[in-house]
């Protein structure tokens, strides 16, 4: 069972309340317990929560109820509004110095966190940005960490630099930050070991590293699951260390991360960088926006449609949209989808950042349905690709004979486009405008609108 | 030292900020009231118990403190930890493996200590006098074989290991046939950090959990489930996906000797039938210790006396 959404509760509460133009009292407490709950769901610290609640209720009460929304509706963009504003409003960037200087990164936090994986995708990330970045081993304590951030450098041709195990991490740090200089690196990325925030020594190593290199970014790395305790954590490292800006990790499938709320909040430091998922290549800028989505469990609509538009095929998405404009969606412009959907990690990728398909277990879906609806959209005739209305019970038993498929696969992958065609379309209408509004009231899912 | 020794040893080392606030709870309270109960449902929130089980214990609470009249603070706390202790106390043969013919295979998302928790639990069988096998079925996370391979060498183990990238259970099939043919007491299999929701991952491991019904059908077998005790309600979602492919029989709950509580797993054991057998409590082999839950209640509530 996954976690009921806000959108679902306030469904319940507000459906009896309607054609108010204010806010009262009575409405917004009875919402602010709900968003209260659900934040501590979300592993929200408790603190921050009521802190949360109590400035948002007095932001809400009196606040004029948006057009053509209900009172809850009205209730949970204000405290959509008001979680983007606490998570820093706009992404993040780190500001590197000249290409002819060392700009240093040094990693930090607590075991198993996911730094040496991070520091190596970090360094993958400003690679393809035209940076030389050097990857400094300073964990001499766990075993073949050193070994581990190797392997992840050389898979994204980052270069590590290793001392072993038997020199101290700040004369590490120190030899890697001479190299970097003399070497013409641009940025350095110090990778330490894990360590808890009550451990003193440790503490003290980071300072030192510090104190012996120039450090401009020390980066907490926070996993996105961490419950209560993050904001402990995370105070300690800012207050013995100096923390200037946060990465979350384990950010993916139904993780909610409400950490990352309560250390931007606690810190004031800005997150920039979300760790999506295993692959070295799913490290990501933050966006606040789709953050306090998440939590609020509205899904993650914004990133689906900025991974589609990255890994598509844009020549190819211009027919396909321009199909969709005259209302004409084909099962040519259908087999271009399944290939992009296919480059954007399946259909359970997909599913997994939408709105309301958290109950929904994506795996169920088998990935080579795909191969099937493919070769029997091959096993068409040219003119049935392109007019989908050509479609007849003769047609479908030569098409099913052809894929070596039967008439009830045929009859089923006919309904998939049919519901393909509508979700299209739909999915078209929210790239126009861009953001979220468009959909205000739209019956996207199940029948209901997202708010 | 137990572990509630060396919790407080690490909290004497640091700002027991959340400590004072536990200590006053019983302290300030000098009646059971709706300002106590507030205060209770606040600890156990910042503890992870989570709202769902928090609702439940306060309600619990409340009926008992009505037909048993209790007035005083420190009764409510003690028969709270009496009842929760029970409710996740460990059965009475959750060790008996280790004087058995056993195979265990250790589960649980990336970066919870899976291989130091194998490491320590290998070094502490050895000092048992067992023969031990370490079985490298992490091929997936860079480094991961060499970190087991440093345990094996500590704790004197047959290690077990092919290149990274390789097929997890022909890993595991191989270490079952050299389990046999050394006479070895206990096969410890360590496996990529799966996060839960990748099924390409989790069929891996029933792959894994095929071949050792099959090849080793009369070992006792033991599926231990790492979490992190820093982890908060996504805990419950990472025991319901274990669950649905490997019946973990036991939790091993690392990281306690951090700040944080570790009391997801009272939630878990409300909702499932799966007993805390380890915690971790540090970097060193014998900070593995069997779990004692008043003391692990104990500790949620902090209180200098006892």
């Amino acid at each position: 069972m996954a976690f009921e959404s806000l959108t679902e509760r306030f469904q319940n509460i507000f459906n009896n309340l309607r054609g108010k133009a204010k806010l009262d009292a009575e409405d917004v407490h009875t919402a602010m317990k709900e968003v209260k709950l659900a934040l501590l769901e979300a592993d929200v610290n408790f603190k921050v929560v009521k802190d949360f609640v109590k400035e948002t209720k007095a932001k809400a009460i009196g606040a004029e109820v948006f057009e053509s929304l209900s009172p809850g509706q009205t209730v949970i963009r204000i405290v959509r509004d008001e979680l983007i504003h606490l998570m820093g409003d706009t992404a993040a960037e780190l500001e590197l110095k000249p290409q002819n200087q060392v700009t240093v990164i040094m990693m930090a936090g607590l075991q198993g966190a996911g730094k040496t994986t991070t520091a190596a995708k970090l360094g993958g990330i400003y690679k393809s940005k035209g940076r030389r970045v050097l990857l400094a081993a300073c964990d001499v304590y766990r075993p073949a960490a050193i070994d581990q951030l190797k392997t992840n450098g050389e898979k994204l041709g980052v270069e590590v630099f290793s001392m072993g195990t038997g020199i101290s991490p700040v004369e590490i740090a120190k030899s890697a930050y001479d190299k970097a200089v003399s070497d013409k690196y641009s940025i350095l990325i110090i990778d330490t070991a894990g360590r808890l925030h009550i451990d003193e020594n440790m503490m003290q190593e980071l300072k030192d590293i510090k104190a012996a290199v120039n450090v401009d970014y020390t980066l907490l790395t926070v996993d996105a699951m961490t419950g209560q305790d993050a904001v402990t954590v995370a105070e300690e490292f800012s207050e013995k260390v100096g923390v200037d800006g946060l990465i979350v990790t384990k950010l993916d499938g139904d993780t909610k991360g409400g950490a990352a709320l309560s250390i931007r909040a606690v810190t004031g430091k800005p997150i920039y960088f979300a760790g999506m998922g295993e692959k070295l290549t799913d490290l990501q800028v933050f966006y606040p926006d789709r953050m306090a989505s998440r939590i609020i469990g509205m899904g993650d609509i914004l990133s689906l449609i900025e991974k589609a538009e990255e890994t598509v095929d844009l020549e190819k998405q211009k027919k396909v949209t321009e199909h969709l404009r005259k209302s004409q969606f084909t099962y040519d412009d259908f087999l271009t989808q399944m290939e992009q959907m296919k480059k954007m990690g399946g259909i359970s990728g997909i599913l997994s950042m939408l709105p309301g398909m958290k109950g929904f277990d994506a795996d169920q879906i088998d990935q080579s349905q795909f191969t099937r609806i493919e070769s029997m959209i091959l096993s068409m005739t040219r003119e049935e690709r392109a007019n989908p209305k050509l479609m007849s019970p003769s047609r479908k038993r030569r098409i099913a004979a052809g894929s070596g498929t039967d008439i009830a696969d045929v009859n089923r992958m006919v309904k998939q486009f049919e519901q393909m065609q509508k979700f299209m379309k739909q999915m078209n209408g929210m790239k126009k405008h861009g953001n979220l509004n468009s959909l205000f009231g739209r019956n996207l899912f199940r029948g209901k609108g997202l708010f | 030292m137990g572990f509630f020794d060396k919790l407080k040893e690490g909290l004497t080392k640091t700002r027991t900020n959340i400590t004072n606030g536990l200590d006053t709870l019983f302290g300030d309270y000098s009646q059971v009231d709706d300002d106590f109960f507030e205060n209770l449902e606040e600890i156990l929130i910042m503890a992870d118990v989570g709202m769902k089980a928090t609702d439940a214990i306060i309600s619990k609470m409340k009926e008992r403190v009505r037909e048993e009249h209790i007035k005083e603070p420190d009764k409510v706390k003690e028969a709270l930890i009496e009842t929760i202790s029970e409710q996740i106390k460990p059965c009475d043969d959750a060790y008996d493996f280790a004087d058995q013919k056993a195979v265990v295979l250790v589960v649980g998302v990336n970066g919870v200590g899976k291989t130091t928790s194998i490491g320590k639990l290998a070094m502490g069988l050895k000092e048992h006098g067992k023969r031990v096998v370490l079985a490298a079925a992490d091929t997936f996370r860079a480094g991961a074989i060499e970190q087991l391979k440093v345990w094996a060498d500590r704790s004197g183990s047959d290690f077990v290991a092919q290149e990274e990238g390789s097929d997890p259970a022909a890993v595991v099939y191989e270490a079952i046939d050299i389990y046999n043919s050394r006479n070895a007491d206990i096969l410890i299999c360590d496996t990529a950090g799966r996060l839960h929701n990748k099924k390409n991952l989790m069929e891996e491991l029933s792959k894994i959990n095929r071949i050792l019904e099959r090849k080793l059908p009369d070992v006792r077998k033991e599926v231990f489930l790492v979490l992190d005790a820093t982890t908060g309600q996504n805990a419950i979602s990472q025991v319901r996906e274990f669950v649905s492919v490997c019946r973990p029989t036991g939790i091993i709950l690392t990281k306690m000797d951090g700040s944080a509580k570790g009391g997801i797993v009272i939630a878990i054991s409300s909702e499932f039938d799966i007993p805390v057998k380890y915690i971790g409590v540090g970097e060193h082999p014998e900070d593995l210790q069997k779990f004692d839950p008043k003391e692990f209640m104990r500790a949620i509530f902090y209180a200098d006396k006892d």
